[in-house]
């Protein structure tokens, strides 16, 4: 019986990709485990084996095709005597009931060559006039650390599979062809050990950039964060300080489960000492942790892999950098305040431009840095609507929302016309199941409900 | 592939296994092993290799998302241990774990329904490939950081001890993670404690993108424990008779007191560390070359027919069998509902009992 070979999906955020190669021409035999084709994400390229065995019956999508979506036909495996065209009454294999388009949603489906853009444009930086270009946040961030590391001799990076594997999610791209392997190092899986190292060698005076594959596994190495980055130069009487950048992505990714997909920011913003950092634009994202490296105190630098392929305008200049501690309104409203950090800025934006057309003016601020909060703007919004929400994916209890709610209570309390809500990760650990993992995180639609609850609306 | 137990075996239905006869006692004395074991053993791994064949084909439609990880061609190890182990003993093991479940008698429909995420899952569809346990199999999981299920095992152990109910822990990690530390708190303390684990280490090569030779500043890792007094043996992974064996020597050995053991498992993955992996860290030869001549399938196939314990005939109908239930899982892994959404809430905490 003919068989189809569906696109398959390479990696949990996979939507789409590129048939760069067909390695079998029609008419050739196939063997499960021979590679058929070689498909291009934005992420790798990658090696697509047959699992069934037959002749290459007929090539459906020819090679340079961009943009094929996972599960679609791209060839057909016919057996001895068979036409190719007998698929046409030939069962496709089990078909994807929830197909990874519905089921990693977060990634938004790319609507051409270029990987996804955000449905929300981040507003100018009020403070840059020079040129203008368009990255992802994954260029961005490899870009801040080439540049800082071509500016000082003293930056390094650090982690696993950050050299010769290129990064696992691939942020230190052609770091090791230019810098060499002395600056560009990979570990052993020993988070604590490299942690500590890290911040021994800023003792000594580098300036270590360590890469946690994911803020998971810093888990492993919370103790020298704390402990020795984050306390030491108080301990010292200030003689002992300790400039190093912890960086990786952090928060929930996609189908990842439990273990996998939780949002560290409280955890490090409770902490005096750190300076915690969470970008969602590329510009943010150059911007900041440009300004983490040259930062002489330990920051955490909180990325999120569903951003990573998100492309935004940024400055086209080595000299732009963003100061830590300063939030940036997104957009400008009178009605009611939406502060939101990393990935939720986008939900935010979204739900802003949905509210609009229901007639409700919201303002976005994206706080950038999560400690020190600046919560002076914070502050001069709520003066002015009188209306604050709270959108973040970490767990509600003592979380970012509860301090933003906080500060508003303590120093706005008069200008508030309801009681601030917050809207954050449903209060369990991370589902695997793909409904489940939807109701898990807040979107729009949670974004938008407690706007108009704020509202009275 | 139930592991042999002391009253005799329960049916798990779909996976059944010709060895069921094995006792503790008899796991004491080098074990003859007769063909129709030997069957079993060809069983029980092309039962491991098929399901994640299945898997793999899941994940590229989409029925399986985040991070899978699959065990073919470590086959050997896991097999070959749990044959020498005995239904008392616990086993746990990192994300790599499909193999050490079936291997432990679970289901393969319940197992490749937790990969879809479905309510017929082990976990309900909540933890997935990752996170995945049965206490009816002593099998405690499944776990998604690299290490962490090493001290963990040992608290098995010390469990084991404590209540002295004759059974081992079988802890397994890969040769990245025994690069972390709490690896060696655990080896300290189990031999301090003389605690019943065997340390089962799945040396495949690379952990991730990354070799062992660049990983590891010494790349004997069965000689990890000396520091702590705690004896290791390399075995040859790919050979389920060879794990067969020196994994009864190194049961025998926490079983009777005397501490852990460590058994480093040569071993090897075919596929990449994840599904999203390009592998270009090693070449197409490399891996070519080891499922030519050193496939624990293939090879144990060959011993099969040429010491004549089977036929070509038989052997095809096992394969045959093994594909039905390999294909039933499947089928009942897409079939089986997503959980219902009230689920989003259970599980997290026990109701306390006044
Ligand atoms: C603490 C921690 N750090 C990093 C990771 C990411 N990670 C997952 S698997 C893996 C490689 C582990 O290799 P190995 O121990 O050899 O096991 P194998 O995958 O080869 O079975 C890494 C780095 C993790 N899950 N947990
Ligand atoms: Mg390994």
């Amino acid at each position: 019986m003919a068989t189809q070979v569906l696109m398959p999906a390479l990696s949990p955020t996979m939507t789409e990709g590129k048939i760069s190669k067909w390695m079998k021409a029609e008419g050739d035999t196939v063997e499960s485990g021979d590679v058929l084709c070689e498909i291009e994400t934005d992420k790798a390229t990658m090696e697509v084996e047959a699992v069934d065995e037959g002749t290459l019956g007929k090539i459906l999508v020819p090679e340079g095709t961009e943009n094929v979506a996972v599960n679609a036909p791209i060839a057909v495996l016919v057996e001895e005597g068979e036409s190719p065209d007998d698929i046409a009454d030939a069962p496709a294999p089990a078909k994807a009931e929830a197909t990874p388009a519905e089921e990693a949603p977060k990634e938004e489906p790319k609507a051409d060559a270029a990987p996804a853009a955000p449905k929300s444009a981040p507003a100018p930086e009020p403070e840059y006039d020079g040129p203008m270009k368009t990255q992802t946040v994954r260029e961005a961030l490899r870009d801040a650390m080439a540049e800082e590391m071509r500016r000082e001799e003293k930056v390094f990076l650090m982690g696993e599979e950050v050299a010769e594997y290129q990064g696992a999610y691939k942020i230190s791209q052609g770091l090791l062809d230019e810098f060499g392997a002395k600056r560009v190092i990979d570990t052993p899986i020993t988070e604590q050990g490299f942690a500590g190292l890290g911040v021994g060698a800023a003792f000594h005076g580098l300036k270590p950039i360590v890469e946690f594959m994911t803020f998971n596994f810093a888990m492993q190495a919370i103790d020298q964060i704390i402990n020795s980055a984050a306390k030491t130069l108080y301990m010292s009487g200030g003689q002992m300080g300790c400039p190093i950048v912890f960086r990786g992505p952090n928060g929930a990714a996609a189908r990842v489960a439990a273990q996998h997909s939780q949002c560290y920011a409280s955890w490090y913003a409770n902490c005096p000492g750190l300076k915690v950092v969470a970008p969602w634009s590329a510009s943010d994202a150059k911007g900041l942790l440009k300004s983490a490296i040259r930062d002489p105190n330990p920051v955490i630098f909180l990325e999120n892999e569903i951003l990573y392929g998100q492309s935004f305008d940024l400055p086209d200049s080595d000299d732009f950098t963003l100061p830590i501690g300063k939030a940036k309104v997104e957009r400008q409203g009178a009605d009611v305040t939406i502060v939101a950090y990393s990935i939720a800025v986008g939900i935010a934006m979204e739900a802003a431009e949905k509210l609009a057309e229901e007639g409700i003016d919201a303002e976005v601020i994206n706080l950038r840095t999560i400690r020190p909060m600046d919560t002076e703007t914070i502050i001069q919004s709520v003066k002015k609507t009188n209306r604050l929400v709270s959108v973040g994916e970490g767990w509600p209890t003592c979380g970012i929302g509860s301090e933003v709610s906080a500060v508003a209570m303590e120093q706005a309390f008069d200008y508030l016309d309801a009681p601030p809500a917050r809207v954050a990760g449903v209060d369990v650990p991370m589902p695997y199941a793909a409904n489940l993992e939807k109701l898990a995180l807040p979107k729009a639609p949670t974004v938008i409900e407690a706007v108009k609850s704020v509202c009275y609306a | 592939m139930a592991r042999a137990s002391k009253s005799g075996a329960k049916s798990t239905g779909a996976a059944k296994s010709a060895s069921r006869s094995k006792t503790k006692t008899a796991a004491k004395k080098k074990p003859e092993v007769s063909g129709e074991q030997l069957l079993s053993y060809y069983r029980d791994m092309l039962m491991i290799r098929r399901f994640e064949e299945k898997a793999g084909q899941l994940y590229g439609m989409g029925l399986i998302g985040g991070f899978c990880h699959l065990y073919i061609g470590q086959e050997a190890v896991v097999v070959g241990m749990t044959q020498a182990g005995t239904s008392d003993d616990t086993v746990i093991t990192s994300y790599r774990d499909h193999g050490h479940m079936l291997a432990c008698g679970m289901d393969p429909k319940g197992v490749m329904a937790e990969l879809t995420g479905r309510r017929g899952g082990y976990s309900k569809g909540k933890g997935g490939s990752m996170h995945m346990f049965s206490r009816e199999k002593n099998f405690f999981g499944g776990h998604g950081i690299v290490g962490a299920q090493v001290p963990l095992g040992t608290g098995l152990a010390f469990g084991h001890r404590y209540s002295e109910d004759g059974g081992v822990c079988h802890a397994y990690m890969g040769d990245g993670a025994v690069n972390q530390g709490q690896i060696y708190e655990s080896f300290n303390m189990a031999s301090l404690w003389k605690l019943p684990v065997v340390y089962v280490i799945e040396n495949n090569k690379y952990g991730m993108g990354t070799s062992v030779e660049r990983a590891s500043s010494n790349v004997e890792l069965h000689e990890r424990g000396a520091a702590h007094d705690i004896p290791g043996m390399q075995v040859n992974g790919m050979d389920v008779i060879d794990v067969l064996n020196k994994g009864g020597k190194a049961l025998d050995h926490a079983r009777s007191g005397k501490g852990p053991y460590i058994l480093e498992m040569k071993t090897y993955r075919y596929r990449g560390h994840s599904m999203s992996d390009p592998a270009k860290y090693r070449s197409k030869e490399e891996v070519q070359k080891m499922r030519k001549e050193s496939d624990p399938i293939d090879n144990l196939r060959h011993t099969i027919l040429e010491g004549g314990h089977s036929n070509e005939d038989e052997m095809k109908d096992i394969d045959k069998e093994i594909k039905s239930i390999v294909t039933a899982a499947a089928e009942f892994a897409q079939q089986s509902p997503e959980p219902d959404e009230s689920e989003l809430f259970t599980d997290v905490y026990v109701e306390a009992s006044a």
